[in-house]
């Protein structure tokens, strides 16, 4: 038990004065991140809040190394990324990070099953009959048994959605990382995706980054930090349900 | 690569109206490279074969005779007024010896003396200026099979026997059987039997050829127990040349290939080949571009896709190859359609063409074409591909 607990509260993600600017060197220059402080352990299920144009977006590509800070250190499971080339943080990323977005961002070639898959196979190639039962096992998971063979323009938005969210899980990644994944689901689909989230966070101690616009489904978050025009404005911790 | 492939292949599979025109586009520029090649090589050959029917790959004759001044002593200058001389008719020298030579060496397929000069055939008061041709009948056919072309009697030489060309027999009103008289100067002359009437289909050889035998061609040009030619075919028609150049060294002896004789043809010859070589090599650049034309378009399209790859640890060497496979595949699939076609023009052309001339595929040809058409598709898609492979992720999986 100490040892999950132990766990819990180990390190995922830290930023130390973590800048980024836009169109470096025009007229246009805009720094949209000031200098960011912040620290996710594995237990975290956050959320993060803000108007339209605070930046969070832009955080969430730094946080997932799809983009790099113009100043500042990002450390992922305690790695410094800041030096890393392409190839090191692509492989990192595909080791600690899940992503979803806001439009679920299937591969339409591919079927459910497949795209699921899709982390394991572009690192390892063919899938080992362990991957395939556990991708198996995540449809179960969020409700898609029997739907494995589907290509994703079969699927309604809902269940697309939820094979995006299985996708993420399936490399156990330390961090989940989520842009708005219910932006464009009904209010129930989209509490039952944060139920999903929920439960990964603590069946597999993934720790849960969120953006969210919708104040509810913030209130289901252990935490939330509200960015407002690139400043970290409120951090809060809310009693566990 | 088993994920590289998988991808590339899906998206193919997924664009299949692209995919399907671009292959039509590269299935039509192969098939035109395959039948003009084909038709070309099959045409030159037709027409070298035709041109070496009727002469040896390589003619042997004695150095044309020249004018030898004495050296001159130290310390004085010559004033000369120099004729050129006349080439009479002259034998080889030590021709057996030159033959034993000639038949050992390598690359040479056969080798066969011959005696020839000029003379007038009579039949009455009509006269014809003829070339005579003594040969040894065995030897000779091994150079050119006269015996396919005999359209009367047969190929008998000796003994007063003589084989002449249609045109001739046409003009002296002579039939197999017929008597004539051959006159060679000097009071040279001969009583001969048409034992066979030829008909090679070159006019000046049908009209002015008359075989015999050695030993009685020797003695109407006065050259006892000589040839003025030895004539050579050779394994490779096209190291005539080198050959020729080598058995000139190796004897002392005037060595003339057809390439050198048939200059024209060999340059038209080489003229063609380019043309065809240039028509091929603009095809497939056309090719090329259809190919990358296509692929630009797919990675526009596919920017999200290829942003959520990366996203999930798609690595920037991945992406690449995931586009130069399909360039692989799109080169290999529609080659091997095109490939398919230009076997059916060429299969339609043997069939229902004007039938002038067969055209053999030669068994390399569509593999060739194949290889070169995948090269060139990978080629092709390189562009593309490091488009795709250098796609910043963060802005690929904004794209709408
Ligand atoms: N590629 C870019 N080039 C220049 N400016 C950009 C770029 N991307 C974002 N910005 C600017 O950075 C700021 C933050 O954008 P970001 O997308 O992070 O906001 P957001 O908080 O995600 O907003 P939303 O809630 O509407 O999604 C905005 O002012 C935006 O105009
Ligand atoms: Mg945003």
């Amino acid at each position: 038990m100490s040892d999950l607990a132990q766990l819990g509260s180990a390190e995922v993600l830290r930023l130390a004065g973590l800048r980024k600017s836009y169109n470096i060197g025009l007229p246009t220059e805009l720094e949209v991140l000031h200098g960011l402080e912040l620290t996710l352990a594995r237990r975290d299920f956050a959320s993060l809040v803000g108007p339209s144009g605070s930046g969070k977006s832009t955080l969430l590509n730094l946080l997932g190394l799809l983009d790099s800070p113009t100043a500042g250190d990002l450390y992922l499971l305690g790695q410094a990324t800041r030096l890393l080339d392409d190839e090191r943080r692509t492989a990192l990323r595909a080791q600690a990070i899940g992503f979803v977005f806001q439009f679920h961002h299937l591969i339409p070639a591919f079927t459910a099953l497949e795209n699921v898959m899709m982390p394991m196979l572009v690192t390892h190639g063919r899938p080992s009959a362990e991957t395939i039962t556990r991708a198996r096992g995540l449809l179960e998971e969020v409700g898609l048994a029997g739907f494995e063979g589907r290509k994703p323009q079969e699927l309604s938005g809902g269940q697309q959605q939820r094979v995006a969210i299985a996708r993420a899980l399936i490399t156990r990644p330390a961090l989940l990382l989520a842009d708005e994944p219910t932006g464009n689901l009904d209010t129930k689909t989209a509490a039952g995706v944060f139920e999903l989230f929920r439960r990964f966070n603590r069946e597999y101690g993934c720790a849960v980054l969120v953006v969210t616009h919708d104040p509810r489904l913030s209130a289901v978050c252990d935490r939330t930090i509200t960015l407002v025009d690139g400043s970290i404005v409120s951090d809060e911790l809310h009693s566990r349900t | 690569m088993w994920i590289e492939s998988t991808i590339a292949l899906r998206f193919l599979r997924e664009g299949r109206a692209q995919t399907t025109l671009i292959l039509i586009g590269i299935a039509v520029g192969v098939s035109v490279i395959v039948f003009i090649v084909a038709l070309i090589r099959g045409l030159q050959g037709n027409i070298v074969e035709r041109t070496l029917g009727t002469q040896a790959h390589i003619k042997v004759e004695a150095p044309d005779e020249i004018n030898r001044l004495a050296p001159l002593p130290a310390g004085t200058t010559r004033l000369v007024l120099e004729t050129r001389r006349a080439q009479r008719l002259r034998s080889i020298n030590n021709w057996q010896q030159v033959m034993a030579v000639l038949d050992g060496f390598p690359g040479v397929r056969a080798v066969s003396p011959v005696i020839s000069g000029p003379a007038f055939a009579r039949r009455g008061n009509a006269v014809e200026s003829v070339a005579l041709v003594g040969m040894d009948p065995i030897r000779y056919q091994r150079i050119i099979p006269l015996s396919e072309d005999i359209v009367a009697g047969q190929l008998k030489v000796g003994a007063g026997d003589a084989v002449i060309g249609r045109l001739l027999a046409d003009d002296l009103g002579l039939k197999v059987g017929d008597k004539f008289r051959l006159a060679a100067g000097l009071g040279r002359e001969a009583q001969l039997n048409i034992a066979g009437i030829f008909e090679l289909g070159v006019r000046e050889l049908d009209q002015r050829y008359v075989y015999l035998d050695l030993k009685q061609t020797q003695s109407l040009l006065d050259l006892p127990g000589g040839v003025t030619v030895i004539d050579i075919t050779v394994e490779d028609i096209f190291t005539a040349q080198d050959a020729a150049r080598r058995i000139a060294a190796l004897t002392g002896l005037k060595a003339e290939s057809w390439l050198d004789t048939n200059a024209q043809l060999v340059n038209a010859l080489r003229s063609q080949s380019m043309s065809t070589a240039m028509i091929s090599f603009f095809v497939a650049v056309s090719v090329a571009f259809g190919i990358a034309s296509v692929l630009s378009i797919s990675v526009v399209q596919r920017t999200r896709e290829i942003g959520i790859l990366r996203a999930m640890g798609t690595r920037q060497q991945q992406m690449l190859k995931v586009f130069l496979v399909q360039g692989a595949v799109l080169g290999l699939t529609g080659s091997a359609i095109g490939a398919f076609a230009g076997y059916g023009l060429v299969w339609v052309f043997n069939t229902f063409g004007p039938k002038l001339f067969y055209i053999p595929v030669a068994p390399t040809l569509v593999p060739l074409a194949m290889a070169i058409a995948t090269l060139t598709g990978t080629v092709a898609a390189a562009v593309p591909a490091r488009r795709a492979a250098r796609l910043d992720p963060v802005v690929a999986i904004r794209h709408v």
